[in-house]
């Protein structure tokens, strides 16, 4: 391959970018310059911009506003976090564990996504956002009702109480309602976040640029068109949603084996995540994989450094945030940024020369 | 045994009857024209033989296999497929993608979603092949050299051109061109013309066409159907209907 597509190189670019930031963070904390409070940024970073990433494939590629995605960040850390919280013995090496663990997140996930997205994509536009919001809330108030417990005779759920659960002597509690799952085991790490990071790219990448990306983008830009020329929509709108829904599934798992406890809060799987996510997508560009990546990432930091200034500090974020949103997308910003860009100084003035 | 026939074909939308009683028969490679005056009803008898509406009354014979009220994909899967008034493309991605898109349901041209995201050997093959297709599609129109440009960036006649690429994509039986020359000056729509009868020719294509412009009508319709009203006033070789009186009525008032 003498010339590398333009397509090609971009995604390197992709690729390079994370394992740059990996390089960067692992040296840094080697030395011991890393403070706490960035050490353990580190795991929830490679989360928001795994869900930044997925979110991107519903609202990018194939142009579907879903309000609902913690949702099914929810359905995969829970359902992990219960098969660690079992095979805790019966797997003592952490990393099998998780692997295994991401993918029963990943394919609990996908299914929701399979059986939500079907009644839901036959909505558009405003409907589907809202219609998405409301399952992502189901999922949610699910989940903190939900109690779950093992015994010598197996497991016995329930949606009431503890007590209805009718355990032995010996019986353990693995859900327990809206207090979530206790003490599984933290086996996330940045290494594993990285990782799952690098394999949502791909996925996603790969996926757009092939036959099946095409036509999903293809039904974005024009139903009526893309089914003039035989594309199933139905099909390829499930399956851009699903495959969005079980890597956020994923995302779910590297978020549930970073925390001792985990519950399903209005702050972390309900839509205040979702429209979190939203933010990180739309700042970094609708349908452009990196810029989500990116933004997710800047703007999960940017509360966090700072954090000296106290109350003030939301204030910033969400002035930061409004001038940000205005440079990216206002015309006059892209009119500006297009006249003052570096690339076209330097041309400008070579022709001037001339 | 026609390409394509039409039997009392009729659509009502609530009280509005917007076509009826409507036949047709095309041969095999036949260049085939059908004409009226704004509202009479061409683009609907367009959307039923596509599948975007499902006709209150009458057949639909695609090479004497019935194909009345099966749905768009169908239908296009069978070998019809068509081009829009109001210009349809895929915007967003490029002149090429667009073609590439086309070619979804060609079996030559298949690999899994799996194939795509491992990025398995055959992807890069049929990546290949379906690049080397879409630009001998797109030379047709002599549009390779816009080939990576997004199509929104496209002037608009080769747009116009593009929808007729990517509808030969689909490697139809019969294409339907609707107002393939709204919007040309004189120079572009005598180059489409060609262009028409060329793919005509080589590709081996039958083709129904509807048209305001009656110079590309009389120049390349072997035979004409007149629609005015939903109904049909007159069908033909075209140099009879359109020295008929009642056409030149309709088309030019009393």
């Amino acid at each position: 391959m003498k010339k590398m597509s333009k397509r090609a190189r971009s995604n390197l670019i992709t690729y390079g970018i994370v394992i740059l930031a990996y390089v960067v963070c692992e040296i840094v904390k080697g030395t011991g310059n890393m403070s706490s409070l960035m050490q353990g940024l580190l795991v929830p970073l490679c989360v928001y911009a795994i869900l930044a990433v997925s979110l991107n494939l519903t609202v990018g590629i194939l142009g579907e506003l879903s309000l609902g995605h913690a949702g099914f960040m929810c359905v995969g850390a829970f359902a992990s976090a219960t098969f660690t919280k079992c095979m805790e013995q019966a797997i003592p090496i952490p990393t099998v564990r998780f692997i295994l663990a991401v993918l029963i997140g990943v394919v609990c996930a996908g299914i929701c996504g399979v059986l939500i997205g079907i009644p839901v994509l036959r909505l558009r536009g405003d409907y589907l956002a809202i219609v998405t919001l409301a399952f992502g809330e189901i999922i949610k108030n699910l989940v903190n009702a939900i109690y779950l417990g093992v015994d010598s005779r197996g497991f016995h759920f329930s949606m009431k109480d503890t007590l209805s659960l009718g355990l032995e002597e010996d019986g353990e509690i693995i859900i327990k309602g809206a207090q979530g799952i206790t003490g599984a085991p933290s086996d996330s790490t940045f290494t594993l976040g990285i990782i799952l990071l690098l394999i949502t790219l791909f996925i996603v990448l790969n996926l757009i640029h092939s036959r099946t990306g095409r036509a999903i983008m293809a039904i974005r830009d024009n139903r009526i068109a893309a089914e003039s020329i035989g594309i199933n929509i139905t099909k390829y709108k499930i399956m851009a949603f699903s495959i969005s829904a079980a890597l956020a599934g994923a995302a779910g798992v590297l978020y549930a084996h970073n925390l001792s406890t985990l519950t399903a809060l209005p702050k972390n799987f309900g839509y205040n995540m979702s429209i979190t996510i939203l933010v990180f997508v739309v700042l970094g560009g609708i349908g452009s994989i990196r810029g989500s990546m990116i933004s997710a990432v800047v703007l999960t930091m940017l509360p966090e450094l700072l954090r000296s200034l106290d109350e003030y500090r939301m204030l910033i974020y969400a002035v930061v945030l409004i001038v940000a949103m205005i440079f990216t997308w206002s015309p006059a910003a892209i009119g500006l940024r297009e006249r003052y860009s570096p690339a076209k100084l330097l041309g400008k003035k070579e022709k001037e020369v001339q | 045994m026609p390409m394509l026939e039409v039997k009392n074909l009729g659509i009502s939308f609530g009280g509005l009857r917007a076509v009826d009683d409507f036949n047709l028969t095309i041969e095999k490679g036949e260049l085939y024209g059908l004409i009226g005056p704004n509202g009479a009803g061409k683009t609907t008898v367009f959307n039923m033989l596509t599948g975007v509406y499902k006709p209150t009354d009458g057949k639909i014979f695609l090479d004497g296999e019935d194909m009345t009220g099966k749905s768009t994909v169908e239908l296009n899967k069978e070998g019809i497929a068509r081009t829009f008034q109001n210009i349809r493309l895929f915007s967003d991605l490029s002149v090429l993608d667009n073609v590439k898109a086309a070619l979804h349901n060609q079996k030559e041209y298949m690999y899994s979603t799996l194939t795509g995201i491992l990025r398995l050997p055959s992807f890069y093959r049929l990546e290949k092949a379906m690049d080397e297709r879409a630009m001998e599609l797109l030379e047709v129109f002599g549009l390779e050299k816009e080939a990576h440009y997004k199509a929104s960036n496209l002037p608009y006649g080769k747009q116009r051109e593009l929808e007729i690429v990517r509808a030969m994509a689909t490697n139809p039986k019969l294409l339907l061109l609707d107002e393939p020359a709204a919007g040309m000056n004189p120079n572009e729509t005598q180059g489409l013309m060609d262009t028409i009868r060329f793919v005509r020719d080589k590709f081996d294509m039958t083709i129904l066409l509807i048209e305001h412009d009656m110079k590309l009508v009389a120049g390349i319709c072997e035979r004409l159907t007149v629609l005015n009203f939903g109904q049909i006033l007159a069908a033909g070789g075209t140099a009879e209907v359109l020295k008929d009186p009642k056409v030149i009525t309709a088309y030019l008032g009393e």
